[in-house]
C-alpha cells in the first residue's frame, strides 16, 4: 500500500485498527490481529478483578510492544468520566495517544457531540493526542479538528450494528475538509463496507464486531486486511466515471 | 483499616502505603493505574503515598474493548 498512515507523528503501515472486545478468547483475538495485519488495537480501561486474579490478561496475548494500545472511553456518557478514564489509561500505559468516545445513550451508543467536543478540548490541553469517535456531521468534525484532535473518526453506522456506511456523502465531505486522518469507526459489517470507506478516501478503518462476531474471525480479519488495501488502492487509482448506457470494451472496427 | 477498593469495602491490616496494598493484593504495578480518593497516584509515588481508614481506591488495567 502506498505511503503510510501518520497519526500524531506516529507512522503505521496498516490502515486497519481493530478492537479487542467480544472475542471468545484473547488467544483468538491475537490470531485475528495477526491475520488483520493490525499495528494498533483499541483497549478498554476497567477495574482489576480482585477476587479472581488468575483470569487471562490482555497484555499476555497482545504484546503492547508489538501493538500500539489505543485506550478508549467506551461506556463513558459524560466528558468528566471520559477524562477520568483516559488519565488512568495514561498512568497505566504511559502514553498519551487515546481514543475518545462520549456516548449519548445505551440504545444507540451514538456520540454525544457536545460532551465529546468539551472532553477533547480539555484532554488536548492536558497533553493528550486525541483520536475522536464522532457523528458523521461535517460541522462537528471541523470543530474537533480545530480543537486539535489527531484523527477524526466518524461512525459508518451504529457501534456493533454491521450496517455499513450509511451516509457516504457525509463521510466524503469530512474527508475533503480534514487535514488530519479520517478513520471510519463503527458500523462496518463485512469486507465490502471497509472497501467502501477506503474508496471514499478515508485514511483508515477501525472495527471490532465485524471481525469478532464473524463465524470465522481469523478469516474475516484477513478479508478486512485485503478490503482495506483494495479500497485504498482503488481510491488512489481513481475510479472510472459512471455512465448510463453500455460502452463496449472490444473495438467496433473490424467486426465480421 | 477499612478501605473501599473498586467499589467493595474490606478490612486491610498492616498496610501503610499504596505500595503495601498493591503488594498485598499480589498485583503487578507495571500494568496498573491507581486512583486514591479520585486523584491518580503516579507509580513512582506508591511507596510515599500513605493510606488512611475510609480511603476509596480504584485499581484499573487494560482489558479487551472496541
Amino acid at each position: 500500500m502506498s505511503a503510510s498512515l501518520v497519526i500524531a507523528g506516529r507512522e503505521f503501515r496498516s490502515r486497519l485498527i481493530i478492537g479487542t472486545g467480544k472475542y471468545k478468547t484473547y488467544e483468538e483475538n491475537a490470531r485475528a490481529a495477526e491475520a488483520a495485519g493490525a499495528e494498533m488495537v483499541t483497549v478498554a480501561v476497567r477495574r482489576v478483578n480482585l477476587t479472581d486474579r488468575d483470569k487471562p490478561m490482555l497484555v499476555d496475548f497482545l504484546d503492547p510492544k508489538k501493538y500500539v494500545y489505543l485506550p478508549n472511553t467506551a461506556g463513558c456518557f459524560t466528558a468528566d468520566d471520559a477524562i477520568r478514564t483516559l488519565r488512568l489509561a495514561r498512568e497505566a500505559g504511559g502514553w498519551s495517544l487515546v481514543k475518545l468516545e462520549v456516548l449519548a445513550d445505551q440504545k444507540t451508543l451514538y456520540p454525544e457531540m457536545e460532551e465529546t467536543l468539551k472532553a477533547a478540548k480539555l484532554l488536548i490541553k492536558d497533553g493528550f493526542e486525541v483520536m475522536v469517535y464522532c457523528s458523521d456531521d461535517p460541522v462537528y468534525a471541523r470543530k474537533l479538528e480545530d480543537a486539535g484532535c489527531a484523527a477524526i473518526m466518524p461512525l459508518g453506522s451504529l457501534i456493533g450494528s454491521g450496517l455499513g456506511i450509511l451516509n457516504p456523502v457525509n463521510i466524503r465531505l469530512i474527508v475533503e475538509q480534514s487535514k488530519v486522518p479520517v478513520i471510519v469507526d463503527a458500523g462496518v459489517g463485512t469486507a465490502s463496507d471497509a472497501a467502501v470507506a477506503m474508496e471514499l478516501g478515508c485514511d483508515g478503518v477501525l472495527m471490532n464486531t465485524a471481525i469478532a462476531e464473524a463465524k470465522d474471525p481469523i478469516l474475516m480479519a484477513s478479508a478486512m486486511k485485503h478490503a482495506v488495501i483494495a479500497g485504498r488502492e482503488a481510491y488512489l487509482a481513481g475510479r472510472m466515471a459512471k455512465k448510463r448506457y453500455a460502452d463496449p470494451s472490444s473495438p467496433l472496427a473490424g467486426l465480421i | 483499616m477499612e478501605l473501599i477498593i473498586n467499589g467493595e469495602s474490606a478490612r486491610y491490616d498492616g498496610l501503610r502505603t499504596v505500595s503495601d496494598l498493591v503488594a498485598a493484593l499480589g498485583l503487578e504495578p507495571k500494568k496498573l493505574a491507581v486512583e486514591l480518593n479520585r486523584a491518580i497516584v503516579p507509580k513512582s509515588a506508591y511507596g510515599a503515598t500513605p493510606l488512611s481508614n475510609g480511603d476509596t481506591l480504584e485499581i484499573v488495567h487494560f482489558v479487551g474493548g472496541g
